[in-house]
């Protein structure tokens, strides 16, 4: 079976004008969202306590809502999780009480209130502290990837190659936290391990190209930079798309099979898998193609030595 | 010939995979509820131990499914877990305070299995239910102790050798001692710089002042032993918890973790983990009548305790040291081969013993122990509340007076004394310590999560699988073989690798996500090897060229991931790092599975055939 069957080259790098408009608009897009919206970051990063209960049947949030207000917790944000027995209630920093004795406090409150049993599923204290050092070691975590590869890929390939890899990745990464600002969809740990994994994905992709575009600039001799850029688009789409395909199929089983702790998750997941195969196709080999990547660049040098074509002299 | 490994190349192959599913089996088994019995504070359980466990139980009319000793700590397994729960009730009023009773749930793996190292996965606090702290050691308060014990051994010092000063005291984050006179000033810095060599000294003739401040490295000693000790006394009061296989761990430079699975009444756990237990030590009351004071005529100088066995003693009640003073401590031997334990005390501590002891030679001392202890009971404002507990762990004779250190003998056996070590080092946090995170995980969610993920990883595993049937029909299913054996050696290399690698839920995600990465790699060389085709190579030549090719391809795109992966290891914690397990694992296994796995099987199947056509 075969989903692409392609005969000719596509010319993929005749719509880069319209590529170009298209990633700078998502990335200014993003960019707006970042710094006016901000993201909704998840207690992992704000600090402060998030109790979710169990109810053994639908709960009325406006009911506990006035009994988390006459209790003294006015700003507790009370809502569904992933159905409507499950409740999560979040609170912020406390300077007042031993922030640690909160979840039970609060336990005992909804207890007593409903007057049933309530299951206990997790109760999670951040200090504030923790937080700030988490947003802090997060950002240096993707600082630091994005510059390991940088430097592996520089090293196995050509600087240009590297250059355009990482911009994708930036690429990748800016879109998908737009997405979570945007949304406001919740930014915490596993969404920030998420996010690290797309890099892994699109680096790969990134690679399969870069691979190919380098193999080609090697095997065909009489055609520009473009064109052979265009020829290895094309005999790695196939590849690419099935490889997407695989990719967003074990997803889509974790986004609706995984329940509501991973669906943050594979949100971002699902999302950079897109981006990360767009720019793979686009945002990398454009780089490279604007930076000047020529057949030059990839061919080793040979060295030849003088006289090392003719036999050795013996004595 | 093209496309035939050698014999060895598939045996490997065949031998890699079978020992995969080989140490994977044991997480087939399940687990049966257990009680598991050690020690606390030296006391080891020992087959004595098992006897008696075995006859109370017995005698309670509890069926149990096994009994053994293992590692110094007595498993007993039931079938059901009410029995365990009754049997865990029995022997907590029995056995007495030297032992630690905890509800388990112990693998099933069978004996063969385990005595080749087979074990099952470890499940992480979000798949097994139960409570993980974040405790942050005050590190400034540790470094404020330092100095201030600084200060008292600067005075002692100087005042030892005559050397006159006006003050000593703390400054900032150095100490100052000012003197009277430019000699005193010379004489005092050639003292201390001799005394401590990890110290920076600076002088100021001026104000005859000389600053003391510790070196780099002697404030880095100073944090890393604040850290390991509160982590040795963290773990000494974990254990005291009667939790099955708690962690406590270190994390970073000021962080420690602990791990209770099954836990779920925080709030004791809580109190306990932030109690304080101290040592002191006291002379004998060789005076006083015992069998008056037992009768409760304790003379009125003195106070009654007992050890661990209940034998009780008659001491004076003026304390002569309190643990606080204690600054290091190491079990060893005398030159008998006994047991014993080297206590090191800091300068204020030394010439209070030597005070102490001066007139006392030939006396018995005691070392105590005390300990805050939590109760059942909760006073009016809802806290717990604690019991100080009492108890003489040593009494030894005063061979001689004695200083700074000293050894203390008739600890007991090796193991004993090695843990009175660990106790007086432990005697009391160094730091104050604070929960800074906390996360509790319900029993019924932790299944739920298990579930969940397990079903995520069938549902994705079946789709990857049709999928790839369809589109490179009996490639495909070659690919699909290396897909399964990937999801067994991913499990197996999970199940081996030590502990503090648990799977967690964002692991599973992992696992999940390497499943539609790991067929990546097959893609590609099916690919190469249908474009290989259609330039109108051979077949053979295509299958070759095929996995040729597409090898550096893989290698590169697979390396550059598990970099990524590599760093949210090293910076990521508790799920993260879960996530980033296994899928560096995965990224490794599936390496090998998808690219000398199926070259084995499409080599078995189709190499050095004369083929027309090719089902790819």
């Amino acid at each position: 079976m075969q989903i692409l069957q392609l005969k000719d080259t596509v010319n993929f790098m005749s719509y880069r004008k319209i590529a170009m408009v298209f990633s700078a608009l998502l990335m200014i897009a993003s960019i707006y969202s970042l710094t006016t919206n901000k993201l909704n970051f998840g207690l992992d990063f704000t600090g402060g306590t998030l109790i979710e209960v169990g109810f053994q049947e639908a709960a009325d949030l406006e009911k506990l809502r006035g009994v988390m207000k006459t209790n003294g917790f006015a700003d507790a944000k009370v809502q569904f999780y992933g159905s409507s027995r499950d409740v999560v209630i979040r609170l912020g920093v406390r300077e007042d009480v031993k922030a640690e004795m909160l979840g039970n406090e609060i336990l005992a409150i909804l207890e007593k209130s409903s007057g049933q049993k309530i299951d206990m599923r997790r109760i999670e204290f951040v200090g504030a502290s923790v937080g700030d050092d988490l947003a802090e070691q997060g950002g240096l975590a993707m600082l630091t990837a994005l510059i390991c590869i940088l430097i592996y890929v520089a090293f196995r390939f050509e600087w240009r190659f590297a250059v355009g890899s990482v911009v994708a990745l930036f690429h990748d990464v800016l879109l998908t936290l737009g997405l979570f600002s945007i949304l406001q969809l919740e930014f915490d740990l596993t969404v920030l391990a998420a996010v690290l994994a797309v890099i892994g994905y699109s680096l790969n992709d990134t690679i399969v190209v870069s691979d190919r575009i380098r193999e080609n600039f090697r095997k065909i001799r009489n055609s520009n930079s473009e064109e052979v850029i265009n020829i290895s688009l094309t005999q790695t789409l196939s590849r690419t798309f099935i490889t997407s395909i695989t990719t967003l199929l074990v997803l889509a089983a974790l986004f609706f099979q995984g329940g509501a702790l991973i669906h943050g998750f594979a949100t971002a997941l699902l999302f950079g898998v897109f981006v990360g195969t767009y720019s793979s196709i686009y945002v990398a080999s454009l780089v490279a193609l604007g930076l000047g990547i020529s057949r030059e660049d990839l061919i080793p040098e040979v060295i030849e030595k003088e006289g090392a074509d003719q036999e050795a002299m013996m004595p | 010939m093209l496309n035939k490994y050698p014999l060895w190349k598939t045996l490997m192959v065949a031998i890699i995979v079978a020992l995969g599913a080989l140490y994977a089996t044991p997480n087939l088994y399940g687990e049966s509820p257990a009680v598991q019995v050690s020690g606390l504070r030296g006391v080891q359980a020992d087959t004595a131990t098992l006897d008696r466990i075995r006859a109370q139980l017995e005698a309670s009319n509890l069926t149990f499914d096994s009994i053994s000793l293992e590692n110094g700590q007595v498993l007993t397994r039931f079938n059901n877990t009410e029995d365990q729960l009754k049997a865990r009730d029995v022997l907590d009023d029995n056995l007495g305070k030297q032992f630690s009773v905890a509800l388990n749930l112990t693998p099933n793996t069978p004996e063969w299995l385990a005595a080749i190292g087979g074990s099952p996965m470890k499940l992480g606090l979000d798949l097994s239910g139960g409570v993980s702290f974040l405790i942050e050691v005050n590190m400034k308060e540790a470094l404020n102790k330092a100095k201030t014990g600084m200060v008292g051994d600067f005075r002692g010092d100087l005042r030892n050798e005559k050397i006159r000063y006006r003050s000593v005291k703390e400054a900032n984050d150095a100490v100052k001692v000012i003197f009277r006179k430019v000699e005193d000033l010379e004489a005092g810095q050639a003292l201390l710089k001799k005394r401590y060599r990890d110290l920076l000294l600076t002088t100021d003739e001026d104000t005859l002042t000389l600053t003391a401040k510790m070196t780099k490295q002697k404030i880095k000693e100073i944090r890393e032993y604040a850290l390991d000790q509160n982590i040795t006394i963290i773990r000494n009061r974990v254990n005291e918890l009667g939790v099955a296989e708690p962690l406590v761990q270190r994390q970073g430079k000021k962080h420690i973790v602990i791990e209770l699975p099954g836990v779920q009444d925080t709030a004791t756990a809580k109190e306990i983990l932030s109690a304080t237990a101290t040592i002191e030590f006291r002379l004998v009351d060789t005076e006083g009548d015992l069998s008056n004071a037992l009768n409760g005529r304790v003379p009125a100088n003195s106070i009654l305790l007992r050890d661990k066995d209940g034998k009780p003693s008659l001491l004076k009640k003026r304390v002569m040291l309190t643990g606080d003073h204690i600054i290091d401590a190491k079990s060893g031997f005398d030159e008998y081969s006994r047991p014993q334990v080297n206590i090191s005390l800091d300068s204020a501590g030394g010439s209070k013993m030597s005070s102490g002891t001066k007139s006392n030679i030939g006396k018995p001392m005691a070392t105590v122990f005390i300990e805050y202890k939590s109760t059942d009971k909760k006073d009016a404002e809802g806290n717990l509340v604690f019991e100080k507990h009492q108890e003489i762990i040593s009494v030894a004779t005063i061979q001689s007076r004695l200083g700074k250190s000293f050894r203390i003998t008739g600890a007991g056996s090796p193991a004993e004394a090695r843990n009175l070590a660990i106790l007086l080092r432990a005697g009391a946090l160094v730091a104050p310590i604070a929960i800074v995170e906390e996360r509790t995980v319900g029993p019924t969610l932790g299944a739920e999560n298990v579930k969940l993920g397990f079903e995520a990883i069938m549902m994705g595993f079946g789709l990857v699988f049709i999928f790839m049937m369809i589109y490179y029909r009996a490639f495909g299913v070659v690919a699909n073989l290396a897909l399964g054996a990937n999801l067994v050696l991913i499990v197996a290399v999970m199940s081996m690798l030590p502990g503090g690698a648990a799977l967690t839920l964002p692991g599973m995600a992992g696992i999940v996500l390497t499943v539609g990465m790991a067929v990546d790699a097959n893609v590609l060389i099916f690919e190469r090897i249908r474009e290989e085709i259609r330039e109108g190579k051979t077949i053979q030549q295509a299958i070759h060229q095929g996995y040729d090719a597409a090898f550096s391809t893989i290698i590169d795109a697979n390396i550059t991931t598990l970099i990524a992966a590599l760093i949210l290891f090293a910076i990521g914690t508790g799920p993260v790092k879960g996530f980033a397990i296994t899928l560096s694992i995965g990224i490794l296994t599936s390496m090998f599975t998808s690219v000398v796995g199926t070259r084995a099987v499409v080599n078995a199947i189709w190499g050095g055939k004369r083929l027309d056509k090719l089902s790819i």
